[in-house]
């Protein structure tokens, strides 16, 4: 017998909806602000670095209950579980229920707090509104300290944005598809100037609070935190025509112009009840891997999108190496670098050197000059780093220039694809 | 040889007391012999203890790891530990040589500490016992590789706050009961119940949130150790969800694409993009609204929104610039950023109203360069300019100004058509094709990039000079 909407149990209800939220990489649960319940009669605790409660088979971590509100959508996108064309089984919680589920599920040490979205249901406002609604009565009625994550609906109006932002630590919003062409294509409603604007909305919000707290009276109380975690977004790789490059490019123009803490990277997998627009491929994990490798060089190793892309081919990465590899494969005229001596900025282009390694090295060499078999305490990739570097002990002569380099660090070409 | 015997084993205030003394007595650590406790045995064993006076400066970060570290099962820790106090009393900056084998031991065993109090903070599992007075209380049985209960105790503390808890280990319990914690005696399994009413909920997000298509094992057994499952309700479920994962996936590819929901049409909403027709343009808001669509250009592509001129229709005095920048671009309005400053302070010496006066800008979106966090403004082409003319004179013809004051070098091209220095032009007035005058000066954002004090004094005095004569014209 079907079961019908309103019969639908909390244990059905969240069968669907969490089924229908996994598609969103991002369940991190870090940067905020550090708050705890001490002294109230409520729970919850912020400590800067999220916890990942579990981790599914996928290998993914669980660190947030991770819904939507409601999988009814007006929007067709065509890579969505939830778009309106789809017959996916449909239902929605009340405001009430993910609250109680949130609470539950934080009692138990499950989670570190929420992440809500929604399918769009009436108009973006009234989806933005019931999902602060949910973030309002957890703050304001059960004086929850945990993590909140709200999606902010594009188009909503920026009064909704701001509420959000009181109460939520991060907010996000998604960009899906990196081109203009490709949300054309296979997300007519969706339009990238109004996922800017939204995201335009977040970063004023937050800086407009900064300045408030600057310019606060002395006595005067603080003015509230907003969204403190930032803002994050996320593009889905292999679903349509768009290029590594492609993507680095907006990713780069969102960091810059909204202050992105994230860009998350989700390879297209399969949904049920797929859009006849689109191949049932396996998900690119690998080719996800090595934009998330990217986007950290970006954003930490002080590579610009087009120094990446000197080592890929045709606009996408190479998948056998790792992109900092690739981009030192095709800039040998740098190397080698001498660990002893050469600036931060220079050791971070090393491959197999990653930041933390970097900073140690620099911590280091100031108490004395390194040897390889220094080196090996201070990281796990020596023989990566050797045709790079000099040290004390070590040159690597010719290695650096010859030609079959690639080839030892390239796996053979079966491994490139990961078990589905 | 002092022997010494440690009767708390992961105690550090009496690892302390013990290391304290040592060193105030000047013994060094190959002469000393560390052993675990056994009940009744004295602190240090048959010999007298050692004269605790002397006070030994050490750094903080140590004594922090060291903290940690003692917590450690390893019988070899306490000597170890001590080794390094002693010859940190004697080695300047020793910690910072992270290269040193026994610096290396104390990082890594720290480490070692430190990921076994983040799983415990992760993984602990609170049972519901029940409610009292408004208060729920719960309990949870936990393993950890190490005696870490009490560096992990505070967490939960200011987590659960408004909640009475209990946590039990084989070594040791804590309970956190009316707004108190305190320490108890290791206990077992069968002390915590059975269940939780909510472990089914639990397991049915745990098997939904999964995504059969990306199945990756050896990343989920890297951070969730197979040690831990048997605490965890979820982790029955993980076989069984591998075992489907395949057939799932296979279903996914096999089925064939279904007929569109048939209620798709009415769910869905038509967005209206409501693009005005060239005819349509007879306001300044129509205008607004149109440029916000407009795509003659590719700055649309990575600008947040156009961002259209603002001010009266009515208005006598038409200024322009150059283009939206950073913050134009975030808040869609013209001249609200730092330049916007200097021009509002600027304009008001020169006696004129910002409210009366039609701002606006030669190219309406703004164009940049993405650095890091920072976009930086580039300037527009000739060309750019002269696509975006159409928006300009769009908004001339609806404002009719008297007179048009032009900021800059793009400005004076968007408004003239033609590439012409300021320097040339400055000074005078000029008059435009239908009457309208044109006063020329410079950006006011030039005014900020002069390193200069005296020479920016002296070019902002005379931009004042440009607005005041404006003033004056348009009177």
């Amino acid at each position: 017998m079907p079961v019908g909407m309103s019969s639908k149990t909390i244990l059905q209800k969240l069968a669907v909806l969490a089924d229908a939220a996994k598609y969103d990489a991002s369940c991190a649960s870090s940067g905020t602000v550090k708050r705890d319940s001490t002294g109230t009669k409520g729970i919850g605790s912020t400590e800067g670095m999220g916890i990942c409660h579990s981790y599914a088979p996928d290998g993914r971590c669980i660190s947030l209950l991770k819904i939507l509100l409601t999988n009814f959508c007006v929007y067709d996108c065509r890579f969505c579980i939830n778009r309106a064309s789809s017959n996916v089984e449909r239902a929605r919680f009340s405001p009430q229920d993910v609250v109680a589920l949130t609470l539950d599920f934080y009692k138990r040490n499950y989670i570190e707090g929420l992440f809500l979205s929604s399918g769009i249901i009436r108009s973006e406002d009234y989806t933005m509104e019931q999902l602060v609604e949910v973030a309002r009565i957890l703050r304001e009625e059960h004086l929850f300290q945990g993590y909140i994550h709200l999606k902010t609906i594009a188009g909503a109006d920026p009064a909704l944005v701001a509420l959000a932002g009181l109460y939520a630590d991060r907010l996000s919003t998604n960009v899906e598809l990196p081109t203009k062409a490709g949300l054309e294509s296979f997300a007519p409603e969706k339009k990238p100037a109004t996922i800017r604007k939204t995201m335009a909305s977040v970063r004023v919000g937050a800086e407009d609070a900064i300045d408030a707290a600057k310019n606060r009276l002395i006595g005067k109380a603080k003015p509230p935190r907003f969204a403190p975690a930032g803002q994050s977004t996320q593009m889905i790789v292999g679903a349509d025509a768009a290029r590594d490059d492609d993507i680095l490019a907006t990713a780069d123009n969102l960091y810059s112009g909204y202050h992105l803490r994230r860009v998350y990277y989700s390879a297209y997998s399969p949904i049920p009840d797929a859009s006849s627009a689109l191949p049932p491929v396996r998900p690119p994990l690998m080719r996800e891997h090595r934009l998330y490798q990217a986007d950290w060089l970006l954003r930490f190793y002080g590579f610009a999108p087009q120094e990446i892309m000197e080592g890929a081919s045709g606009g996408m990465l190479d998948l056998a190496i790792d992109p900092k590899l690739a981009w030192a494969l095709m800039r040998r005229d740098i190397f080698p670098v001498d660990i002893n001596r050469a600036p931060r900025e220079l050791l971070l282009r090393v491959p197999g050197l990653g930041t933390r390694a970097v900073d140690r090295i620099v911590a280091v060499r100031r108490t004395g000059k390194l040897r390889l078999g220094d080196l090996a305490k201070l990281t796990a990739s020596v023989k990566k780093v050797l045709p790079f570097i000099v040290t004390l002990d070590w040159r690597p002569g010719k290695l650096t220039d010859s030609a079959d380099l690639r080839a030892r660090f390239a796996p053979p070409a079966e491994q490139l694809a990961l078990a589905l | 040889m002092k022997e010494v015997v440690l009767e708390r084993p992961g105690d550090f205030a009496e690892w302390r007391g013990v290391a304290r003394a040592l060193l105030a007595g000047g013994v060094a650590p190959e002469d000393v012999s560390w052993r675990g406790g056994e009940e009744g045995a004295s602190l240090f064993g048959d010999e007298a203890p050692v004269d605790a006076a002397g006070a030994v400066t050490l750094p903080r970060e140590l004594l922090a790891m060291a903290d940690r570290v003692i917590c450690h099962r390893g019988a070899e820790i306490p000597a170890r530990l001590y080794r390094l106090v002693w010859r940190a009393a004697r080695e300047r900056q020793l910690l910072a040589r992270t290269t040193d084998a026994d610096v290396d031991w104390l990082r890594k065993t720290d480490k070692a500490i430190r990921r076994d109090i983040h799983k415990m903070h992760a993984f602990v599992r609170f049972r519901r016992l029940g409610e009292a007075a408004g208060r729920e209380s719960f309990a949870a049985w936990f393993e950890p590789d190490h005696r870490i209960l009490r560096l992990t105790a505070p967490f939960f503390q200011r987590r659960f706050y408004g909640m009475d808890w209990a946590i039990l280990t084989p070594d040791a319990r804590a309970i956190w009961h009316d707004e108190t914690l305190s320490y108890g005696p290791g206990g077992t399994r069968g002390e915590v119940p059975e269940s939780d009413v909510v472990e089914d909920q639990w397991r049915t997000y745990y098997g939904a949130i999964f995504n059969p298509a990306r199945v990756k094992i050896d990343a989920m057994r890297a951070e969730m150790p197979k040690k831990y499952w048997h605490n965890l309700p979820e982790a029955q479920d993980i076989a069984p969800l591998l075992a489907g994962a395949r057939a799932r996936v296979e279903r996914m590819r096999a089925a064939a694409v279904s007929a569109a929901n048939p209620r798709t049409e009415k769910w869905r909403t038509r967005v209206a993009d409501d693009l005005l027709l060239e005819d349509e343009l007879t306001s300044l808001g129509a205008v607004a609204r149109a440029v916000g669509q407009c795509t003659r250009c590719p700055l649309h592509c990575n600008a947040t929104q156009a961002v259209a001129g603002e001010g009266p229709a009515a208005a006598r005095i038409m200024v322009v610039g150059e283009q939206p920048g950073d913050r134009e671009d975030l808040q869609g309005r013209p001249f609200v950023g730092p330049a916007g400053q200097v021009l509002d302070a600027a304009l008001d010496e020169a006696g004129l109203d910002r409210r009366r006066l039609f701002l606006t800008n030669a190219v309406k979106h703004f164009k940049f360069e993405p650095r890091g966090k920072r976009r930086l403004h580039q300037n527009p082409t000739a060309g750019e300019i002269d696509i975006c003319r159409w928006w300009l004179d769009k908004e001339r013809a609806l404002v009719q100004p008297d007179l048009i004051v032009t900021l800059g070098a793009s400005a004076l091209r968007g408004v003239t058509g033609k590439s012409a220095s300021i320097k040339s032009m400055r000074g005078q007035v000029h008059e435009l094709a239908g009457g309208t005058k044109l006063v020329a000066t410079i950006h006011p954002s030039f005014l900020l990039r002069l390193p200069d004090r005296d020479r920016a004094a002296e070019e902002r005095a005379a931009f004042v000079a440009d607005l005041a004569r404006a003033r004056k014209l348009a009177a």
